[in-house]
């Protein structure tokens, strides 16, 4: 099996705050394949927004990486672990924008309002231009403004040429997102991470992305870490689906697997909770009960289990369970499918 | 009016914001954002207002709430003494003995509550503004609006911050419903709210009406909420009506390609659902200056030379079916099936909705 | 029923939830330890202003030729190894060329220091007849002197010019700020709220106000009160005066937050619910603001300090008879009376201080304010 471009272990991210500890990350693992989209489904609190920092090395204090390491292979290099890398060092801003790029979920708040979006692209190329074209002569600001226009028309923006001159707010939200796409891609990432990008943009805005997102993953052989909250987008984007609660992971496996097939009570509940417009009108929906608890008041063992309609009583409050397979490439962390585990004293 | 006692009837109703320009703010052009909108919402049921950003449906449902006043149209409501009243042209000082009647649940939980006044005082403002003087009286209605949306009445001395956004959803409800109006707007209610618990806010709602026998205006961008709360679907473009019909006729068989095209575009949570492929291009039209004839036209897949100069009208195609669209009966556009999919979707169990064991 | 009387918060948890906003401040304010001790030195000044008699040594106003430049009598708090706190005595000689008393301290003799004694009679907020002060010379000889921080030129004592001149500028400060808080409040209130006309009116008023130069306004508002005005009339005019252009900054302010609430949904809903437009200014936008007012105001308070010091130091603002840290300082505006007397600069110091206390205290009150934008 070729080796994953990253790799996240056991990572644990905990906020310092006056009032108390947050675990917001607490033992996350998952692996991305080269070339595949994973994504990152969970609802808020479950700490993927903050997974995501992690591994660009932008948690904000007072929270910070205590544990774990996130291993980044660029090709047949060894690989890097990005946790332990002090966030501003060289190293680091030498895989950002480069190696690792970022789709934020605002493309309003993503571009600096005082430069045009070309601009701002021509500076990527130029920052990283020894890594996405190692040899060769020096880029050119014509050169460099010629490929944001090519980048520009491959992303699906008309009138690229003017275009390149919009400053961000004269953009649509629709095409802002296609500027910031293009701008993550500038320099051929291996790995994408995509935090939310289509929840501020309408939904048939959002097909068109999501066309794009696909297309050019399959151009490039991009890698993509898809965060959403939006079960329907990662259904149609994901190959491989981690869903998180409360910094945990509480399954995670193929897109197939998690679907149709679902093992945690979470997962489970979650899918039926969803309003689907396959369903009759004016139908109930099944809701898991209670809601989700404060960061602050985390319960113990599984977080899950106050909520979970399967708990097993003297078990699911006391020790939290260990993501352990449960199927061909599907992981679970839940007593109900380890007995053995439960039964250890 | 007709005999099946409609509450509320819009008709042609208009609202257009200035755009105004240069140092002495003279008007150079307006923003249509609501143009020529006319429905009917019958009492007791429920209306799905539904749109992407900038087609007016927050406008529409303003202006009805008369938040706004509109530019021009009527809205006949029907009040609690059965006169028939035309909201649009009256006074602040006029619209007040109407106010009770007609209350609102708005989007974001966190800024819908005064923060620095307690939840018995914030869902008790309306009883206190419309005579209820009396402290005990009040606390009384109170604690049993909280315990009809499935809180506990003594946390009403609590303030807004200790409360989620789900829960604040449901106080916010609670206040709706103090004064027992005929017409509830709901203008997104679930949107700000996570998956799980937006689940539950909808089985409130549905639950309050069949329980208070309430009249819903729901607003909403998301397809599927829709269907799951409406007895009847609006759907709106660039501030016009496009269609409107009972849901489970619009969702079976649309008749406007535009509402065709929302809800392939909707991603289903089923990984062997067909995928959006077949995405509508371009971008929604500007508001401020629409294209000619028919505002979809530069977006339509089945666009004809008609559609890009004649402005079609809201005409019926078939009982209770109203279409914007010149192609209206030739054109077979396929729906979304009632059907559970394959998969975990589907319908199981029941619901444990009202009582939140928070 | 059980929701009439609701119970009393157990855990931390519950406190929480029923804790007001205000509660809430004071929580975030406890935490800064340099605003919380700034507060306390203010509650002392404050405490002062409530009764200056009771904290001077010697009436403020008795002059008395003889006894001027006295220099400090630093008080001593043990007197070998026994806390009995005493002062030393000053000895005067007769200067024989400019035949002026010339004092100067004498450790060799002590004068000990007491806690309420008696002293001159005064009133106790203007009503009861009281001769207690804190501290007095308590020697068997009734003319033993006690300067704790000199005397001037006149031989007043500064001591108990000083607690008296306290009371004066806190005064003004904070009467001034109330003034323009209320104005400010009121205008920029109908302004931000009912906009069109009377907003348009109410800011170019306001860039008018701001655009005139302060200190020729001063001096042309303060050289119009006529000379013979009492000391109390003099020093209502110069609170208006200052609370008349404070009012500007203040007032933009509360338009920009009325703007931002009118658009609040909570604001919205209690329109719906058919509240009347007075009852959502006053029950619901103002105490949204209430608190970022405050915070602002208490930093706006050290300007109307120094600007009254400004006035009386350049005469122009309280004058002798009556006392304040101006006044005071204007004792201290030339060199040869620096030279001799460097005690006359205190006020200075205590203005200082006093300013300092404002900053710092505002400056927690804000941070502790702002977080709770919701």
């Amino acid at each position: 099996m070729t080796a994953p471009v990253l790799r996240v272990t056991d990572l644990r991210v905990h906020f310092f705050l006056d009032e108390g500890l947050v675990r917001a990350v607490d033992g996350v693992s998952f692996d991305v394949p080269p070339g595949q989209v994973v994504g990152i489904v969970g609802e808020s609190g479950c700490g993927k927004s903050v997974t995501m920092k992690a591994i660009l090395q932008i948690v904000e204090p007072p929270g910070r990486i205590v544990g774990g390491q996130i291993l980044f292979r660029k090709d047949s290099a060894p690989p890097v672990d990005l946790a332990r890398l002090s966030p501003k060092s060289a190293e680091l801003r030498a895989i950002r924008g480069a190696e690792i790029a970022l789709i934020p979920q605002e493309p309003m708040a993503a571009f600096s309002p005082i430069h045009s979006v070309g601009e701002q692209i021509i500076e990527a190329l130029q920052l990283h231009e020894r890594q996405w074209r190692p040899s060769g002569p020096r880029l050119s600001r014509t050169e460099a403004r010629s490929l944001t226009v090519d980048l520009f028309r491959s992303v699906g923006i008309s009138m690229p040429e003017e275009r390149v001159d919009a400053y961000s707010w004269q953009l649509s939200g629709g095409l802002r997102q296609r500027a910031m796409i293009a701008m993550a891609l500038s320099c051929r990432p291996r790995l994408l991470i995509a935090d939310e990008p289509t929840t501020a943009v309408d939904v048939t805005t959002q097909a068109q992305i999501l066309n794009l997102l696909r297309e050019l993953q399959r151009r490039h052989g991009t890698a993509i870490v898809f965060i959403t909250h939006d079960l329907g987008v990662i259904a149609q984007m994901a190959r491989y689906v981690v869903v998180m609660y409360l910094g945990r992971v509480m399954e995670q496996g193929s897109v197939e697997e998690i679907f149709h097939a679902p093992k945690h009570p979470y997962t489970r509940a979650l899918l039926k909770s969803i309003p689907s417009v396959n369903v009759a009108p004016r139908t109930l929906l099944p809701t898991i009960a209670g809601s989700i608890p404060h960061p602050l008041g985390r319960p113990r063992g599984c977080p899950f289990h106050p909520r979970c309609p399967d708990a097993i009583p003297g078990v699911c409050a006391e020790r939290a369970p260990a993501l352990r397979p449960v199927g061909a490439t599907q992981l679970a962390s839940c007593f109900l499918y380890h007995r053995d585990e439960a039964a250890e004293p | 009016m007709s005999a099946t006692a409609s509450l509320l009837e819009v008709r042609h109703l208009k609202k257009l914001f200035p755009i105004r320009r240069g140092w002495n703010r003279r008007i150079i052009g307006a923003v249509s954002a609501v143009d020529d909108v006319s429905f009917t919402i019958r009492e007791g049921e429920t209306l799905g207002l539904v749109g992407e950003s900038g087609c007016g449906k927050t406008t529409t449902a303003r202006c009805i709430l008369r938040a706004i006043p509109p530019t021009g149209g009527e809205i006949l409501f029907r009040a609690a003494d059965g006169r028939v009243v035309d909201l649009a042209p009256l006074s602040r000082a006029e619209l007040r003995p109407l106010r009770p009647q007609i209350q609102m649940v708005f989007q974001d939980p966190f800024g819908s509550l005064n923060p620095r006044m307690t939840i018995f005082d914030n869902v008790g403002e309306p009883l206190l503004v419309n005579g209820l003087r009396d402290r005990r009286a009040r606390l009384e209605r109170v604690a049993g609006l909280l315990e009809l949306t499935g809180l506990r009445p003594e946390h009403m001395h609590r303030f807004p911050h200790a409360f989620s956004g789900g829960q604040r959803q449901r106080i916010g409800i609670a206040r709706a419903l103090a004064t027992e109006p005929r017409l509830v707007v709901a203008d997104e209610p679930v949107s700000a709210l996570d998956v799980s618990v937006q689940a539950q806010v909808l089985n409130l709602l549905l639950e309050l009406q069949k329980r208070l026998h309430l009249t819903l205006l729901f607003v909403a961008h998301d397809l599927a909420v829709v269907k799951h709360i409406s007895d009847r679907v609006a759907v709106m473009y660039v501030g016009q009506l496009v269609e409107l019909a009972t849901a489970e006729a619009i969702f079976r068989r649309p008749r406007h390609p535009y509402t065709a095209a929302l809800m392939r575009a909707v991603p289903v949570p089923d990984p062997h659902a067909p995928s959006g492929d077949v995405a509508l291009a371009g971008e929604v039209a500007n508001p401020a200056s629409p294209p000619a004839g028919c505002y979809f036209h530069p977006r339509c897949p089945h666009v004809v030379e008609r559609c890009r100069s004649e402005r079609p009208e809201l005409r019926e195609v078939a009982a209770g079916h109203v279409v914007r669209c010149h192609r209206a009966e030739e054109l077979a556009l396929a729906g979304v099936g009632a059907e559970p999919a394959r998969g975990a979707q589907g319908v199981v169990e029941s619901p444990d909705h009202r009582r939140e064991n928070v | 029923m059980s929701v009439l009387a609701p119970a009393l918060p157990v855990t931390a948890e519950e406190r929480v939830s029923v804790a007001s906003s205000w509660r809430l401040i004071w929580w975030r304010f406890r935490k800064h330890r340099l605003a919380l001790a700034s507060a306390l030195v203010l509650i002392a000044l404050y405490v002062v202003v409530l009764c200056p008699d009771f904290f001077s040594t010697q009436d403020p106003e008795a002059t008395d030729a003889r006894l001027a430049f006295i220099p400090v009598q630093r008080l001593h708090v043990f007197d070998g190894f026994r806390p009995s706190p005493w002062v030393p005595d000053v000895a005067g000689r007769r200067n024989p060329v400019t035949l002026r008393m010339e004092w100067s301290v004498d450790p060799s003799r002590r004068i000990p220091v007491r806690f309420f004694v008696t002293g001159y009679p005064y009133r106790l907020l203007g009503l009861v007849p009281m001769r207690i002060h804190l501290l007095g010379a308590a020697g068997p000889d009734g003319r033993e002197r006690l300067h704790l921080l000199g005397t001037d030129r006149l031989g007043r004592d500064q001591w108990s010019r000083l607690v008296h001149g306290t009371r004066t500028s806190m005064t003004i400060g904070l009467t001034a700020v109330t003034f323009s808080i209320i104005l400010g409040v009121v205008l920029g209130g109908i302004s931000g709220y009912y906009g069109g006309l009377a907003d348009a009116v109410i800011q170019r008023l306001i860039e008018l106000l701001q655009s005139l130069p302060t200190i020729p306004i001063w001096l042309a508002l303060t050289a119009a009160l006529p000379r013979d005005w009492s000391p109390q009339q003099v020093f209502f005019a110069i609170t208006v005066i200052l609370s008349l252009v404070g009012w500007t900054t203040l007032g933009r302010e509360v338009r920009g937050r009325f703007l931002a609430l009118r658009e609040e949904d909570f604001v919205l809903a209690a329109e719906l619910a058919g509240a009347s437009r007075a009852r959502i200014i006053v029950r619901h936008m103002v105490p949204t603001f209430l608190s970022h007012i405050i915070a602002t105001s208490t930093l706006a308070i050290p300007a109307m300090i120094i600007n009254e010091t400004s006035l009386s130091f350049l005469g122009l603002g309280i004058r002798p008879p009556a006392i304040s840290w101006g006044v005071l300082l204007q004792e201290a505006q030339n060199i040869q009376t620096v030279a001799l007397a460097p005690w006359l600069l205190v006020p200075g110091a205590v203005v200082i201080l006093s300013v300092l206390a404002f900053n710092l205290v505002g400056d927690g009150l804000r941070d502790a304010a702002d977080p709770y934008s919701q």
